[in-house]
């Protein structure tokens, strides 16, 4: 019982998410708006359970449940993102004639299984938490079950994401077979004590395959710029956003907190998917012509970068980790913002990059947002976007990973082509079609919001940033 | 804080970053007026900032140090080096500002608040005394160029754009993995320390390559040069005036600020190279000069092999030679400004920038034609204007250096006369036999306006350049002590021989 108080963020968020559906079924599509608004106000107190014991408990549940500093952080990120995933919903389904209570909800029911899995110290919290979050989202896929594209897209997602469970459940059963337990330190004292064997090899290669699939690390990339496109646009946001951040903490934590002694061996495997994934993002996002299929790379793009981060291994590599997570978040939040502002003068919306031609003109705030995001994304100075990639390169080179910043940076030159592509649409070529003028308040203040925090005002969050993230990266080693 | 007991420098930074923000909230006229209230101020700023530097004083003036973004921090500080540079860059602005006056007439207030962006961004690097900081300045000038040229540009201006973009990018994002390895080695990120700071004498060429790449592309030098031409040719009048006149200074203030005194090892083993690689440029970009059918084009061929001077004379490890190649790049920052407004000023009239479609316009703009014959010859290296004083120091820190290299440098003194003079012959001189050509008016007050000034700077150096010279000597010092013990010294130094005896000594006494 003493336990629950560390899952409080949990509790919070799966009790009301229950609460709420049974609002929903009682008083119909119609409470939406207040629905959607109490969910926010759930995530909001489930980031502030977090100041207590929630973030600084340790290790619960006889080993099942971390309730660390790091756990804490990347929590703090999920739930922000979960409610600006939330936030800019209401317009879109309204104009699309889909309003249904259950989007909200099934962002909280998500929220609850990537906490879970952040705080996983077990391989099956682990796997419970993955599926939580995994059965929300291709609910959330096929959201819009009458478009043909948004179905295709959750099957496609369900499938794919199945496949991907059973690698790592057989990850999982060579892992326990080797070494006779499913907690993370005591898979740590296993590989230490024993070295790795080739069985324990096999395990730790479809464990991380399997969570490659989930942050659309190369060669698991497949199913995202499909699911991505096919997706509603808020729920494309959200996939690009919080579960990212999720997987790619989860992913940090079974590299460093279980196999940390054969960072060797996995370093070889993160390395591999940080370059290809780079270079694969960067080649097949420059003839795509729909703007969600072009951040849909871009993800994939940023995601190798993240993982140079990782590859370190280090305190500061795993800090580098979450610092790129926070900024890539707001960049790419701020982007799909811009994506649901591109409506035309009928108020559908358009996901054509052609449609951006001449922005600056037309709308010359939103081009200059999304051209912010763009420059930001891309990493040029001085733009926020510029710092995570000089964490994650700076961790690099500190673990001696000379050779793979040098082509992790290289490849961000193949990145920017297409990044300036977008530019070039917004700002030198003759105006297409304008936009509707019709704004909305909370989807123009949101970019403003993410605009200020990518600018080079960002620069001042650093020493916290820094202070921040390190604390969270210590409680892994 | 400084001798000012002012954060002067910052307030360099602020006044056009300011100003670019009003410029967008402003209207087409009001903008015009904003930026060129705005690099005036920052001109006589910059003004101030001369008089108040102390020639023979500490190394580093007017330092500022907040530690404000944890691992690296807002630190600037500048020495008689980047003083001159500011001072060229400041100068330079309004002159701009004001060459963009009526030839931009499509979304002026974007336009107004790039510039003053890039002025701010071009002054940070000048200033900054942070690496990270430095490299911030350095590679955020990239965003404002690639608007100016991609929007205001001429009708090739998104590949020249993209090029230019993506060429730099290039170059740089390596240099940003060196120097975190720099500052993970030396534990500080304070440009000064690591100027004082030996690295591992194998590991300064590889440090050094990567410097190399960014600078050399910034420069540009052969063969990295391609995208020069590109982007001048596609850039607004006053746009090409930055790019030749600052922005190129960049790659030479970054040979002499990090390549020379951080690696001094691997400079001098690597003399070779930059030999090489600037003997091409010299013979090669001038012979390309010599048959373009552009102007622009022409002159921005002409400004990589004035800058393959520079690199002679960086890489001299003599003081002529150091001396000699800043010269140089402030005379050229004058010089290739000057030509490119020269340019501007008919282009804006007959919008067409062949040379065969010119001729004989001395007889109907004969006040055009003195300023554009000084220019001519002041970029020849004529004796009493800039470009000779920079151009005789630098050849003569090369002979220092390398007798063959001294050889390829002065064949571009011949071409440069060739390309220049015949560019001024075939634009003002001959016959007026063109109807539209002859219709031309000589310079408005405007023109006169921007094109006086350098005029008078440019005289100003090749009479008396002590004035620009000595600000900048005890760092040339600085950086000659940092190099000198690596380098061996060259081929032309008299070697001292083993003295023979005068007759074949006979016996052990006749030695003794």
């Amino acid at each position: 019982m003493g336990n629950l108080i560390y899952t409080l963020p949990e509790l919070i968020l799966s009790v009301g998410a229950m609460v709420l559906l049974l609002v929903a079924g009682w008083v119909g599509d119609s409470a939406t708006k207040a629905i959607g608004w109490a969910a926010v106000v759930l995530l909001a107190l489930a980031g502030l359970s977090l100041v207590g014991a929630a973030s600084h408990g340790g290790l619960v549940f006889g080993g099942l449940y971390h309730a660390d500093a790091f756990a804490g952080f990347a929590k703090v990120l999920i739930y922000g993102a979960a409610i600006v995933s939330i936030l800019l919903s209401p317009s879109y389904f309204e104009r699309m004639g889909a309003v249904r209570a259950e989007y909200p909800i099934l962002i909280l029911l998500s929220a609850v299984g990537m906490g879970m899995m952040v705080s996983a110290a077990d391989l099956l919290t682990l796997y419970v938490g993955l599926e939580l979050q995994s059965l929300a989202a291709y609910v959330l896929a096929s959201f819009m079950r009458r478009d043909i594209r948004s179905a295709e897209a959750g099957l496609k997602y369900f499938i794919l994401g199945a496949l991907a469970s059973g690698i790592l459940l057989y990850g999982i059963a060579l892992l326990y077979g080797f070494t006779g337990t499913t907690q993370f330190g005591g898979i740590h004292a296993a590989i230490a004590a024993r070295g790795v064997q080739t069985g324990l090899l096999f395990g730790m290669v479809f464990t991380l395959a399997g969570l490659a699939f989930k942050i659309a690390a190369v060669p698991f990339h497949m199913w995202t710029p499909d699911v991505y496109e096919g997706a509603p646009t808020p729920v494309t946001a959200f996939f690009a956003s919080a579960p990212k951040v999720a997987a790619m903490a989860l992913l940090t934590r079974v590299a460093v907190e279980a196999m940390g002694p054969a960072t060797f061996e996995w370093r070889q495997i993160i390395i591999f998917m940080a370059l290809t994934s780079i270079v694969l993002g960067a080649v097949a996002a420059i003839g795509q012509t729909n703007i969600k299929r072009l951040l849909a790379y871009s993800s994939i793009n940023n995601i190798g970068f993240a993982l140079i981060g990782l590859a370190a291994g280090t305190q500061a590599g795993v800090s580098s980790v979450l610092v790129y997570m926070t900024v890539y978040i707001v960049m790419t939040l701020g982007s799909f913002l811009c994506v649901l502002a591109m409506r035309d003068a009928d108020g559908a919306y358009v996901e054509e990059i052609a449609a951006l031609s001449g922005l600056s003109r037309t709308r010359p705030g939103l081009a200059a947002a999304l051209a912010m995001f763009m420059f930001s994304l891309a990493g040029i100075p001085p733009l926020f976007g510029f710092y995570p990639k000089f964490a994650v390169f700076q961790a690099a080179t500190v673990a001696g990973l000379f050779w793979l910043a040098v082509a992790g940076a290289v490849g961000s030159v193949v990145g920017a082509y297409y990044y300036l592509k977008i530019i070039k649409t917004m700002y030198f070529d003759e105006p297409a079609v304008p936009f509707s003028d019709h704004r909305e308040p909370i989807e123009g203040g949101l970019i403003a919001l993410s605009a200020i925090a990518i600018s080079p005002l960002g620069y001042l969050a650093i020493p916290l940033l820094t202070a921040w993230t390190m604390a969270a990266a210590r409680a892994l080693f | 804080m400084n001798q000012l007991g002012f954060p002067i420098l910052t307030l360099t930074l602020l006044v056009p970053m300011l100003g670019a923000i009003a410029c967008l909230f402003a209207d087409a006229k009001a903008a015009r007026w904003v930026a060129l209230i705005a690099t005036l101020v920052n001109f006589a700023i910059g003004i101030v900032l001369w008089a108040g530097y102390q020639i023979g004083g500490p190394q580093w003036q007017f330092q500022e140090h907040i530690g404000l973004f944890g691992s690296f921090g807002w630190s600037l500080g500048i020495d008689g080096i980047a003083l001159m540079l500011i001072e060229l860059s400041v100068f330079l602005m309004p002159i701009c500002i004001l060459a963009s006056w009526q030839a931009i007439e499509k979304r002026v207030p974007e336009y107004m608040a790039a510039f003053l962006f890039m002025e701010t961004l071009m002054l940070g690097v000048f200033e900054a005394q942070d690496l990270f900081l430095f490299y911030i300045f350095f590679e955020a000038g990239l965003i404002p160029m690639y608007l100016i040229i991609g929007i205001w540009g001429g009708a090739e201006r998104i590949y020249a754009s993209y090029k230019f973009f993506l060429y730099t990018l290039l170059g740089s994002i390596v240099m940003l993995i060196a120097m975190l390895w720099m500052a993970n080695y030396a534990h500080s990120t304070s440009i000064p320390v690591l100027m004082a700071t030996n690295f591992p004498v194998h590991v300064q060429t590889l440090l050094f390559l990567a410097f190399f790449c960014s600078f050399a592309v910034k420069m540009p030098m052969w063969p990295v040069h391609t995208w020069l031409p590109d982007a001048h040719v596609q850039a607004p009048t006053a746009g090409s005036v930055i790019l030749a006149g600052v922005l190129l200074k960049m790659g030479g203030y970054g040979f002499i600020r990090f390549s020379l005194p951080m690696f001094p090892q691997a400079s001098a083993q690597l003399f070779w190279l930059i030999a090489l690689l600037s003997s091409v440029a010299i013979v090669y970009t001038s012979l390309v000069a010599l048959v373009q059918q552009d102007m622009k084009k022409l002159i921005a061929y002409s400004s990589v092999a004035h800058m393959a001077f520079v690199t002679f004379g960086l890489f001299a490890f003599n003081r002529q030679g150091l001396e000699g190649s800043l010269l140089v790049m402030l005379s050229h920052g004058l010089v290739s400004g000057a030509l490119f407004l020269c340019v501007g000023v008919v282009y804006d009239r007959l919008h067409t920038r062949e040379i065969a479609r010119y001729g004989g316009v001395a007889n109907n703009m004969p006040r055009y034609a003195v300023f554009f014959l000084l220019f001519t010859m002041a970029s020849v290296g004529l004796p009493g204007t800039s470009g000779f004083v920079g151009e005789f120091l630098s050849m003569m820190g090369i002979y220092g250096a390398s007798t063959w290299a001294a050889f390829f440098a002065t064949t571009g003194i011949i071409l440069g006369a060739a390309y220049m003079l015949y560019l001024f012959r075939r634009v003002a001189q001959g016959p007026l036999d063109k109807p539209d050509v002859a219709a031309m008016s000589d310079l408005s007050p405007r023109e006169l306006l921007l094109l006086a000034p350098i005029a008078a700077v440019v005289m100003w150096m090749g009479v008396y350049p002590e004035s620009f010279m000595a600000p900048m000597r005890k760092d040339v010092g600085y950086v000659l002590s940092r190099v000198n013990p690596a380098w061996p010294g060259g081929d032309s130094r008299l070697a001292k021989g083993a003295a023979k005896p005068a007759a074949e000594p006979v016996s052990g006494e006749g030695a003794r």
